[in-house]
């Protein structure tokens, strides 16, 4: 029984479509929930796929964290299952607190669409789980406010728990200690800024996103 | 009298276009009812000095479905699938208000796309300002640049190509042009028409505020000074809500898609006037519209603000009384303000009149026929005069393309290649010049979104999988291009465009698609100069040939006047959009990383043209980059081509290309600033490819992406065939292109091109790290990537 990925859709998402074909490829199942539903019983698994939810107003993630379905989406997590965020999704879970730190301006304050190397720096998240540790991936980044930042003790806590996931080889953007990708203590909420659903054929140039896809259906 | 006549002056009316509408009338018009005429009637809306020329235009073709006229030109590309596409300009705001100006631009096109029920899948942005060394001008590019990746990336709409011309011509009144294409299922295709009596106009999305009121009159319709009228101006650039307009382009292809809308038009130049007067009229009927439904942004606003005004994010939707409830549903479900505002209305004596209420229960507070405001403005057939180019003679080494005289062949190659030449020119210096990364502006654009982007920006056409969302996924592709060269056309505007119009199917035909249609960008100078008026007359007969010759239809356009600063018109610069369909997205061209072995040899081919070992008349350096911005020759006779060699190019080179057995690596168009520009640009590419193969495979810590230094082992270089000539060099002679073709396959790709008769010359051999030219000059191959790295970036930040 193939595995269904519910991907949120906030007004100014625009990745849906993207991540949904990323799922259908390796071989999921997928559902769009828009943002004013709070019903989450059919889905095994949430992508807060990436774009500009509410026009990004305020600052990205800001609005879209009172939306009817985080409330839902926080209850999900809590039943231990995954939740993804990519880009904007990310920024959403970091306005929500259910992943910590912050997502600033890219240090050269210009939006950022370009390939990015990633080291995987942890297997031990249902996002993850598929990749080699260690491995360099290719996926693409695409975003303004990109800097991963948080305090110190927020940092420890990441490295101590082996809760950094991706790293930039090369820092991109200005992220504290080339932070891409985290995961919250359960490891169940992820969050990061590169795109692997844009990674996914020869075609595209990359298919390293295809494993974090595998992952999640598995 | 003299009251009104002072009105209607201030307003850009004519005497004479004053008495057209009291003809129109048979009345005078009251103030409301002039303030329609004068934006409906500006160049910007009525097109009144140029319709007469875009006449001449061929736009019949078997594939066309909807030519110039409607919101946007569409093409059939097979499988039930259709094409909208569409390209326009927003100079005159982004000369004000740069990011705005841009931002809207986009804005307003992806509107023209989705109202006939497209999904915009990719913007071009062809892009022309000052030279960077002026703080302005890097000021005008920043803001355009953030301005298209605010909006573009916000909306959701991926940015994939464009180009990037300084020149300046530009200085006071950059060329922001924008292009959009969109996919539709055919029979889902929906016009701007407001056609069955009693059916409902319904407003939908932004409020009505008074930004942009009289934009198309007051901005595109007038030059500029360099005194402070242009912050005066300011109040007329509209600004742009991406998030409003990404709510509108779902909402609206969701009432399409559930067939609730007879017709659709988007607001923009003069606003609600053009959108109620254009769709009445195309249905032969009339509209009652009442302003006092209007969702205002503003309280107090006046009638003539409410029917002039250009907010932005704005659709009207024609829609039965019986769908009415549905449509206002799906407004509210995407949070976009609808209004029912107007009642589609009879003809009175076979007359549509468009009738303004404010209020239904009060008497009309305009009346007039629809047809007149968005059909019958006067066209005018201005003077035209030839201009004198100012020559500037090149030096006799290099003169055979001007005086029509055929020197000496073997002494000139001899005498004028490499720095011994008597004209001490420095060929590594000129070629260092004309190097520009373009990767600081397109990195500021989601270029990616939907996953169609087969070969991305910076790589001549660009190439998209033909798929959107909701829209079945093919294996086809389509490539999509823009291309511009203001400097041929400033030498000769007629055949400058027919070499434009060239070199934009030519780099169509080169990534394997074949070419489907036209569209244009058509930038001039103020029309009221018949010197401007003549060299558009030139341009427009120039692209009428080049179509007719190659066979492709022109399916829209769009014509910008008044592009100048302080009375200097910009350089003729007719933008030339195409598009072309690929039928199988495998075969598409991407460099393998087996090919990127230090061990692998290669050939490099000229394809088409004439032998470039020879002085033929037609490498002439006339109009080149290497003529005028490097060495300030001006004037002489452009470059000529082949029309039936070429044809035969064209009509091969695709499928050629798709041949996957031919062992070609890449392949690149020759144009703006020549064959040595094209060769360095390839290498770059390829040894770029290989830098970030190696990066993938080696140890942390050791790569610096940001630096401007190489890091690779095995630079790929070329030994050129001896004795090329400056004019071989750095003549842009179009309707060539260059391939890399692995040494092994090299003999099977000259027998095909054999075979097809596609003329082709050897250029050189790869060798390592070097450009070999004439065995005397030398270009570092290492030292020219960390220059391209540095070229355009180094300025902007």
């Amino acid at each position: 029984m193939p595995k269904t990925v519910g991907i949120v859709v906030f007004p100014g998402t625009n990745c849906e479509f993207d991540v949904a074909e990323a799922v259908e490829k390796v071989g999921g199942k997928y559902k769009f929930i828009f943002h004013s539903q709070t019903d989450l019983t059919d889905v095994d698994s949430i992508v807060i796929a990436g774009g500009f939810a509410h026009g990004d107003y305020l600052r990205p993630g800001a609005i879209a964290r009172f939306s009817p379905i985080m409330e839902a989406v926080e209850e999900f997590a809590q039943s231990q299952k995954t939740v993804v965020g990519i880009c904007n999704g990310f920024q959403v879970l970091t306005e929500a607190g259910l992943l910590p730190g912050a997502l600033q301006k890219n240090a050269g304050l210009t939006f950022l669409c370009q390939s990015a190397v990633l080291n995987v720096t942890s297997t031990n998240t249902p996002f993850t789980s598929k990749l080699k540790l260690n491995s360099k991936v290719k996926l693409y980044i695409n975003h303004f406010s990109g800097n991963y930042t948080c305090n110190d003790q927020t940092l420890n806590e990441l490295k101590k728990n082996d809760r950094i996931i991706l790293t930039y080889e090369n820092n991109p953007n200005g992220s504290t200690e080339n932070i891409a990708g985290i995961c919250n203590e359960n490891r169940n909420i992820i969050g990061l800024m590169p795109h692997p659903e844009r990674a996914i054929s020869d075609f595209l140039d990359s298919r390293d996103g295809l494993n974090f896809f595998n992952s999640l259906i598995q | 009298m003299t009251n009104k006549a002072e009105i209607y002056t201030s307003l850009g009316l004519t005497d004479d276009e004053y008495k057209l509408i009291i003809g129109n009338l048979n009345r005078e018009p009251n103030d409301l009812e002039l303030a329609m005429f004068s934006v409906m009637w500006s160049e910007h809306c009525s097109y009144k000095s140029s319709r007469i020329h875009l006449k001449r235009l061929p736009t019949q073709g078997e594939n066309v479905l909807v030519g110039p006229g409607e919101n946007a030109g569409v093409i059939d590309v097979g499988d039930n699938l259709a094409i909208a596409l569409r390209i326009e300009s927003h100079n005159h705001p982004s000369a004000i208000e740069p990011t705005q100006g841009a931002a809207t631009g986009a804005g307003g096109i992806l509107r023209d796309i989705f109202t006939m029920g497209a999904r915009p899948i990719a913007l071009m942005d062809p892009l022309y300002v000052g030279p960077l060394n002026h703080p302005r001008h890097r000021w005008h590019l920043e803001g355009i640049v953030r301005g298209i990746s605010n909006y573009g990336n916000s909306v959701g709409v991926p940015t994939v190509g464009g180009e990037i011309h300084f020149d300046s011509c530009y200085s006071g009144n950059p060329l922001v042009n924008v292009a959009c294409v969109g996919v539709l299922e055919k029979d889902k295709l929906v016009l701007g028409q407001a056609s069955g009596i009693g059916n409902r106009a319904i407003l939908l999305g932004s409020t009505t505020g008074r930004d942009g009121i009289g934009g198309v009159s007051v901005l595109a319709s007038a030059s500029f000074d360099t005194d402070s009228s242009d912050t005066e101006k300011l109040p007329s650039v509209q600004v742009g809500d991406p998030y409003e307009e990404k709510r509108l382009i779902e909402a609206c292809l969701e009432l399409i898609e559930k067939g609730l809308a007879v017709g659709i038009q988007d607001l923009g130049g003069a606003g609600l006037t053009c959108a109620t007067s254009e769709t009445a009229a195309r249905a032969d009927l009339g509209m009652d519209v009442d302003i006092s439904k209007v969702h205002l942004r503003e309280t107090d606003m006046t009638p003539i603000e409410i029917m002039t005004s250009e907010s932005q994010e704005r659709m009207l939707a024609i829609v039965t009384e019986d769908n009415m409830d549905e449509v206002l549903k799906i407004a509210k479900k995407w949070e976009i303000t609808a209004s029912v505002i107007g009642i589609v209305t009879a003809p009175i004596d076979s007359v549509g009149y468009l009738r303004i209420f404010n209020g239904y229960e009060n008497e009309p507070i305009a009346v007039t026929p629809a047809k007149s405001l968005a059909d019958e403005a006067p066209l005018y057939d201005r003077p035209k005069s030839e201009p004198k180019v100012q020559e500037v003679m090149f030096p006799s080494e290099l003169n055979f393309g001007i005086s029509n005289e055929q020197n000496n062949v073997s002494d000139q190659a001899e005498k004028s290649t490499g720095k011994n030449s008597n004209l001490n020119i420095d060929i590594k210096s000129d070629l260092f010049n004309m190097l520009l990364k373009p990767e600081w502006i397109f990195k500021q654009y989601d270029h990616q979104l939907f996953l169609n982007t087969i070969v991305s920006p910076g790589n001549g056409a660009a190439v998209l999988r033909l798929a959107a969302p909701g829209i079945k996924k093919t294996d086809k592709a389509i490539s999509l291009t823009t291309d511009g060269n203001p400097k041929w056309c400033a030498v000769n505007p007629y055949y400058g465009t027919y070499l434009t119009t060239v070199e934009a199917l030519t780099n169509i035909a080169i990534t394997g698609s074949v070419p489907q249609a036209i569209i244009n960008c058509l930038n001039f100078g103020s029309p009221e100069n018949p010197e401007v008026m003549w060299q558009f007359s030139q341009s427009i007969d120039g692209l009428k040939a080049a179509c007719e010759d190659f066979m492709v239809p022109v399916v829209g356009g769009n014509v910008s006047f008044y592009n100048s600063t302080d009375n200097i018109d910009i350089d003729p610069t007719p933008v030339i959009g195409a598009i072309g369909l690929h039928p199988n997205i495998s075969k598409i061209i991407k460099i393998s990383d087996e090919l990127l072995d230090d061990n692998k040899e290669f050939e490099f081919y000229v394809v088409n043209g004439p032998d470039i070992l020879l002085q033929d008349k037609a490498f002439s350096l006339s109009g080149s980059i290497w003529a005028t911005q490097l060495h300030g020759y001006n004037g002489g006779i452009l470059p000529t081509i082949d029309t039936e060699q070429t044809k035969n190019f064209l009509k091969n080179i695709a499928e050629i290309v798709r041949n996957p057995d031919l062992g070609i690596v890449q392949i690149e168009d020759i144009g703006q600033g020549g064959l040595l520009l094209a060769l360095a640009e390839m290498l770059i590419r390829f040894n770029e490819l290989k830098s970030s193969k190696q990066q993938l495979l080696s140890d942390p810590q050791k790569i610096d992406e940001s630096s401007t230094k190489l890091k690779l082992d095995g630079i790929l270089g070329v030994r050129l065939i001896e004795t090329l000539s400056i004019n071989s060099l750095f003549s842009e002679l179009p309707g060539r292109a260059i391939v890399q073709v692995t040494k092994e396959n090299s003999q099977s790709f000259e027998d095909t091109l054999k075979l097809n008769s596609v003329r082709y010359y050897p250029l050189g051999s790869s060798k390592p790290d070097k450009i070999i030219i004439n065995n005397e000059a030398n270009v570092d191959v290492k030292e020219m990537i960390e220059h391209f790295r540095n070229s355009l970036s180094g300025y902007m930040s």
